[in-house]
């Protein structure tokens, strides 16, 4: 199913363990996915009538074998989104609706995202309420070490497929009671590929860096930091020990990505926690003050 | 990058309009695509020649027109064509923000019977 990368054969994704597309969710039963191509396919056709004689002239056959009749060209003009950007923009909708803040973390494998969301939903406190998705080719092992803040979790087993969608977005939420979260924090599948190509509906994505994997990853993956509103530098408690070139770093995630917003984290010690938990409380009252603008 | 759900979308979009137009055939596809969506056009033309199977535009081809980047720098105030996906100002090497041009992805129109 990931024609993407080509990383797997389309595995059943599961949710809790239930096959996915079993799970109810009001964001995608009974809803096709708006077709954009629909609603403006009469311009589209007036626009061809339009132009047709133009065109005509334009392209005359003069490629040898006989036709009756010419090739003619319709002028379309239209910005391309994929099925995925379509069901995102439900999602984000949704989500405002429900006045949750949903935040997207993405980075290679092993690059400290559960640890980080650990310790950020004990960071937030009991007042800030917060569920997370969670989502792993297998096993649910991650879900049980962020069920141990008390946050709701739910699984998303994507078995060999190597990112999120937002459809798989749309049916996880299916069961989850938004109305009481004020935060959703979805823990993308560990790759530094597939996952940035694919919206969530997320207010906010961040994409992680740890001090281990060198600093020239933003160069060599650049869409994963290019599309990040924010980046997490996790692990910086063994930033001496790795040698770990912070100017270089910094200057890499820079170069790709101009306007994130950066943060030097160790969920380990704690060192960074809190600006990195204010920025996220900021982020989210902003966000709350732009949607409930008239 | 996501090159296959876009060749699918514009698939479809060509698809409906051809049909409403009431073409029976597709033979060209037209995209423009901007230098700074990191789209790489053998891709597009990869996933085209998958999926393209089945459809109105089963023989059609793809022809991208590449937009150059353009971006401005805030430091030297003048607008510079940077390379590739990083938008630094040759003259003072920051970073710009700004893209004024390269973000296109588009479908412009159809060659059709
Ligand atoms: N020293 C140190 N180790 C960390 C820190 N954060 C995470 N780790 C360790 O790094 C390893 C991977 O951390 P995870 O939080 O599981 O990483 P992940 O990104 O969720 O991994 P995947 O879900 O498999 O992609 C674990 O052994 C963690 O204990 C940190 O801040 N400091
Ligand atoms: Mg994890
Ligand atoms: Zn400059």
């Amino acid at each position: 199913m990931c024609l993407e990368c080509g990383c797997g054969l389309p595995g059943p994704t599961r949710i809790d363990g239930k096959p996915a597309d079993e799970v109810s969710s009001p964001l995608v039963e009974g809803v096709e996915a708006p077709n954009h191509s629909h609603t403006h396919s009469h311009d589209g056709y007036t626009h061809s009538h339009d132009h047709l004689h133009d065109h005509e002239h334009d392209h005359p056959h003069d490629h040898g074998h006989d036709h009756s009749h010419t090739h003619r060209q319709i002028d379309v003009h239209q910005a391309i989104f994929t099925a995925n950007d379509r069901l995102a923009e439900r999602n984000r909708g949704f989500f405002r609706g429900m006045e949750v803040f949903v935040v997207n973390v993405v980075s290679s494998p092993g690059s400290g995202k559960t640890m980080l969301l650990t310790k950020t939903i004990e960071a937030l406190g009991e007042d800030m309420h917060v569920g997370v998705i969670v989502g792993d080719l297998e096993t649910d092992n991650d879900a049980r070490r962020l069920r141990t803040t008390g946050a709701p979790v739910v699984q998303i087993s994507t078995g060999t497929l190597c990112h999120l969608d937002a459809e798989m977005v749309a049916r996880a939420v299916g069961g989850m009671d938004l109305k009481a979260l004020d935060i959703l924090v979805i823990e993308n599948v560990g790759n530094l590929v597939c996952p940035s190509g694919f919206d969530l509906g997320e207010d906010l994505r961040v994409a992680l860096l740890s001090v281990t994997e060198g600093e020239d990853k933003p160069l060599k993956y650049p869409p994963l930091f290019r599309f990040a509103d924010a980046v997490v530098v996790s692990k910086m408690d063994l930033a001496v020990a790795c040698e770990f070139d912070r100017d270089a770093a910094l200057d890499n995630i820079r170069r790709v990505n101009p306007r994130a917003d950066v943060f030097e984290v160790s969920a380990k010690t704690g060192e960074g926690m809190d600006a990195w938990r204010d920025y996220l409380n900021r982020m989210r009252t902003r966000r709350g003050s732009l949607t409930s603008r008239p | 990058m996501h090159e296959v759900g876009i060749v699918q979308s514009a698939l479809d979009i060509a698809e409906s309009q051809a049909r409403a137009a009431g073409a029976t055939k597709i033979h060209e596809i037209r995209l423009r695509i901007g230098q700074m969506t990191g789209i790489v056009p053998e891709a597009l033309e990869h996933a085209m020649t998958v999926l393209r199977g089945g459809t109105l535009a089963e023989n059609a081809e793809l022809t991208v027109e590449y937009v150059p980047a353009v971006c401005w720098c805030v430091s030297c105030e003048k607008e510079f064509a940077p390379k590739g996906l990083f938008g630094e100002c040759p003259d003072c090497r920051v970073p710009s923000a700004d893209i004024r041009r390269g973000m296109e992805l588009e479908i412009v129109s159809l060659e059709v019977d």
